[in-house]
């Protein structure tokens, strides 16, 4: 876990700062240069690419940009899938009934498909593609919420905030909701690598992020291109990317873990 | 048991249909239109083309023709390849998804519940890590990260098998395309079946029949595996659209022209009605497998028949 923790860091840092450590910059094509290995000469760390663009730098804007997409995307979920677990579990009965259904319906959708037929109708919009994945994300997070929320409104000081005259929404969103921080945090962690998987999906298909701009993803697609002349250019970010992942992986379960070790007591 | 599978098939066709009207919407509500180009043709010829794609007409009695067709297995034509429809583009590639997709599905079952039993036999023992470390490395690496490495290190480096699918014949050229789409779904399986194994073999029954004197194999075969293969059933349904989802990856990556080859070309083409078309193939696939999954579970676990 600290490993993890650690690594995920490192590269958080490096994406940062990365970008001024090299004299290039991420769009800038040099013919002179094309497809050099990665290496201390010219300060291409990691090589270039078939334009001769620096693959350091743009590593580093993808690990960004992954990273960006990844974040946001967990937070659109989060807050929906907060307030609707919430919120059913919260108001119970026939409306928490409904509710739950139309989730079980929505788990049967091929979301990630719906996703690239609304990349292709809205011409790959970048704010988007936060949003799509962002809204496939909810479910598993509106039902841990949903369970959380029915033991919690049966204790005394939800009770104690009824009597003196709260209403609903304030209950909800002031006393039951902080309550759900530890097993929200978990789950937000376990959604990151899933979003940081359905974005590089999309970019490594050509329907994410666009050029001149890119991504792990697409960076990936990008290697497989040049697989066989400079495979530098596949092995770089798709060990990156898998790295990462695991990194988010094993951070989530290990999260998890403590926080189930803590209810449990 | 007829009440329950029933019951199933009614939740499942308002779910398809949810899929159809919504991804229909979807295609339609975007801005501009398919024959948008660089060089826009003249507005007569626009509004003749249009017409002859029904597009004119206001959008519910467009939504109920493309209902119509659909119920006569009619996808309507595709708008970048005029002479084929849908229909015919998805049954040419299917055939090829579908051989693939099978293949990696038994590959999965038969590797990953193997693995897993073995895990949870020697649970602790560095046996039962390593397995586990390798399915969390399988989880979490995706199939287009695995696909080209694979390709990079055994096809183009060490020429142990062929990288295209195209010029190659036989059985070789089944080979990669099927480990990397069953890989992720082997960890998956294994982790399932540990978890459960370990759960059944903790039973009272499982005591008994070691005290019956049965040996290790004979247990798992004839007692254990089959309440412990409950949940890797229940995971079938995610499993397929896994699949799915992978080959149209691992397809891109082998060049097998297959539906999901055809799917990520329509999507780049911005070719509507053939995504369209192929989103709702997928939908049908997806649903109707998972029906089949959840009435089998029904057969084989008679307490989820009571609810």
């Amino acid at each position: 876990m600290k490993w993890s923790a650690g690594l995920l860091l490192f590269v958080l840092l490096l994406a940062i700062v990365g970008p001024w450590i090299s004299p290039y910059a991420f769009q800038d094509t040099n013919f002179d240069a094309i497809l050099r290995a990665p290496g201390f000469v010219e300060a291409h760390y990691f090589g270039t690419d078939e334009f001769g663009r620096d693959l350091f730098v743009r590593t580093l804007l993808g690990i960004r940009i992954t990273l960006l997409v990844a974040v946001v995307a967990s937070l659109v979920s989060l807050i929906i899938g907060v307030s609707y677990g919430a919120i059913a579990g919260y108001v119970g009965g026939r409306v928490d009934a409904v509710m739950m259904r139309i989730v079980d319906t929505l788990y049967a959708l091929p979301f990630i498909f719906l996703v690239i037929l609304l990349m292709v109708a809205f011409e790959r919009n970048f704010l988007l593609i936060f949003v799509a994945i962002g809204a496939i994300n909810w479910l598993d997070m509106a039902r841990i919420v949903r369970g959380q929320t029915l033991s919690l409104r049966e204790r005394e000081f939800v009770d104690a905030a009824r009597l003196t005259g709260v209403s609903t929404a304030r209950i909800i969103f002031r006393h039951i909701a902080p309550n759900l921080l530890g097993i929200v945090i978990v789950y937000v962690t376990l959604t990151i690598p899933q979003a940081i998987l359905v974005e590089s999906f999309l970019s490594f298909l050509g329907l994410g992020v666009q050029e001149p701009q890119t991504s792990l993803g697409s960076l990936v697609n990008g290697g497989v291109k040049q697989m066989e002349a400079a495979p530098w250019m596949l092995l770089i970010p798709a060990t990156l990317l898998a790295a990462m992942l695991m990194c988010f992986n094993f951070l989530g379960d290990a999260l998890r873990d403590f926080f189930d070790a803590r209810h449990s007591q | 048991m007829m009440r329950y599978a029933l019951h199933r098939l009614l939740w499942a066709i308002p779910t398809l249909l949810l899929v159809i009207v919504l991804a229909f919407l979807m295609v339609h509500a975007a801005p501009g239109g398919p024959f948008d180009d660089e060089r826009a043709p003249h507005p007569d010829v626009l509004a003749t083309v249009e017409a002859s794609y029904h597009l004119d007409e206001p959008l519910p009695q467009q939504l109920g023709r493309y209902l119509y067709g659909l119920i006569q297995g009619d996808l309507g034509p595709s708008f970048r390849y005029p002479n084929y429809s849908v229909s015919e583009l998805i049954g040419h590639g299917f055939p090829a998804s579908l051989k693939l997709g099978a293949l990696a599905m038994l590959l999965a079952v038969l590797v990953g519940v193997s693995a897993g039993t073995f895990a949870a036999l020697r649970q602790g023992s560095l046996t039962d890590r390593a397995v586990m470390s390798f399915a969390m490395t399988g989880i979490s690496i995706p199939v287009f990260v695995v696909a080209p490495v694979l390709v990079l290190l055994l096809a183009v480096k060490l020429h142990w098998l062929p990288a295209g699918w195209s010029g190659s014949a036989g059985a070789a050229k089944y080979v990669l395309p099927v480990i990397t789409l069953a890989l992720p779904q082997i960890a998956y399986i294994a982790r399932l079946t540990r978890a459960s194994m370990i759960d059944v073999l903790g039973r009272d029954f499982i005591r008994t029949a070691r005290a019956q004197g049965l040996g290790t194999r004979s247990i798992i075969r004839v007692h254990a595996l089959k309440p412990a293969m409950l949940p890797v059933l229940s995971y079938m349904g995610p499993a397929i659209a896994a699949i799915l989802t992978g080959s149209v990856v691992v397809e891109q990556v082998f060049g097998i022209p297959g539906l999901g080859a055809s799917f990520v070309q329509g999507a780049l083409n911005r070719d509507y009605t053939l995504v369209l078309g192929i989103v709702i193939f997928y939908a049908t696939l997806i649903i109707a497998l998972n029906l089949i999954v959840d009435v089998l579970y029904g057969v084989i676990d008679p307490r989820v028949r009571q609810q």
